[in-house]
């Protein structure tokens, strides 16, 4: 039996702005325009998060959506979900909260914790016209 | 960290789908109502993906403003509104969304120097989608 894909999508709503302490203000403003804003603004994103593997021959099964959904919920929902990144998620303290990162930090977050299926892919979507794949690669 | 940004742009403008080469009565059994002599139009849907390293700086990909002026520049000002056929690109090809996906990856792989161009994905209608990749 080959390897089908599943992909999980979820949504969570989070407030950012783009700062790098590296920069003058004037280099900032520059680089970042209005996203620079330090009282952030922000984004309905949507998470989908795509796994691979075997069909289960038992249950007919990828992976467990239910045990998904959890690892997702718990790993990357609760610490992102109506936050405001660069102050209360961990990561964002020393990276800028862009989608990329967003998508690696989701990556890193979710793949220790997926035991039958493998990761393939997290997309993450800032607005229905712009998103980021991140498929583990360095 | 490699990663793979995609943005969406939109673009309306119509086209004929007609060949000089083939007679009326072929031109009509390949093309059906695309063939329409007075053209028909779409909303087209246009997805640039580039990939590249993350900017340990920026944590970007590429500066989605210098995307953004790219894209405007070559693709939408020069697409949008237009009719098609009366392109150069389209003055020996059909202007197929297969056709205008090439057409639209030739010109941004000359025109985005700060990514690597991965694709171009272009939807005609809801229903129907093409990519090219080079």
């Amino acid at each position: 039996m080959g390897t089908v894909y599943l992909t999980r999508k979820a949504e969570f709503a989070a407030s950012h702005y783009y700062h790098s302490p590296e920069l003058s203000a004037e280099e900032n403003l520059r680089l970042f325009g209005k996203c620079n804003n330090p009282n952030g603004h922000g984004h309905n994103y949507t998470l989908e998060v795509t796994v691979k593997g075997a069909v289960d021959a038992t249950s007919g099964f990828v992976v467990d959506l239910k045990q998904l959904k959890e690892i997702m919920n718990r790993e990357v929902l609760e610490a992102m979900d109506h936050r405001f990144l660069n102050k209360e998620v961990p990561e964002f303290e020393t990276l800028i909260p862009t989608t990329e990162n967003i998508a690696i930090a989701a990556w890193r977050r979710l793949e220790p914790k997926l035991k039958a299926a493998q990761l393939h892919r997290v997309r993450v979507y800032e607005t229905p016209d712009l998103f980021v794949d991140f498929y583990g690669e360095a | 960290m490699k990663a793979y940004l995609t943005r969406r742009y939109m673009i309306s403008a119509s086209h004929r789908l007609h060949s000089d080469e083939l007679s009326p009565e072929q031109n009509n059994e390949i093309f059906g109502k695309c063939n329409n002599p007075h053209g028909h139009g779409h909303n087209y849907m246009i997805e640039v993906t580039v990939s590249g390293q993350v900017d340990a700086r920026t944590g970007m990909v590429c500066n989605l403003m210098d995307l953004d002026r790219v894209v405007g520049k070559e693709i939408v000002e020069r697409y949008d509104h237009q009719n098609l056929n009366l392109l150069p690109e389209f003055e020996r090809n059909v202007p197929t969304t297969e056709n205008l996906c090439i057409a639209v990856y030739d010109i941004l792989e000359r025109g985005i120097r700060f990514a690597h161009l991965d694709k171009v994905r272009i939807e005609e209608t809801m229903m129907n989608s093409f990519e090219y990749a080079g």
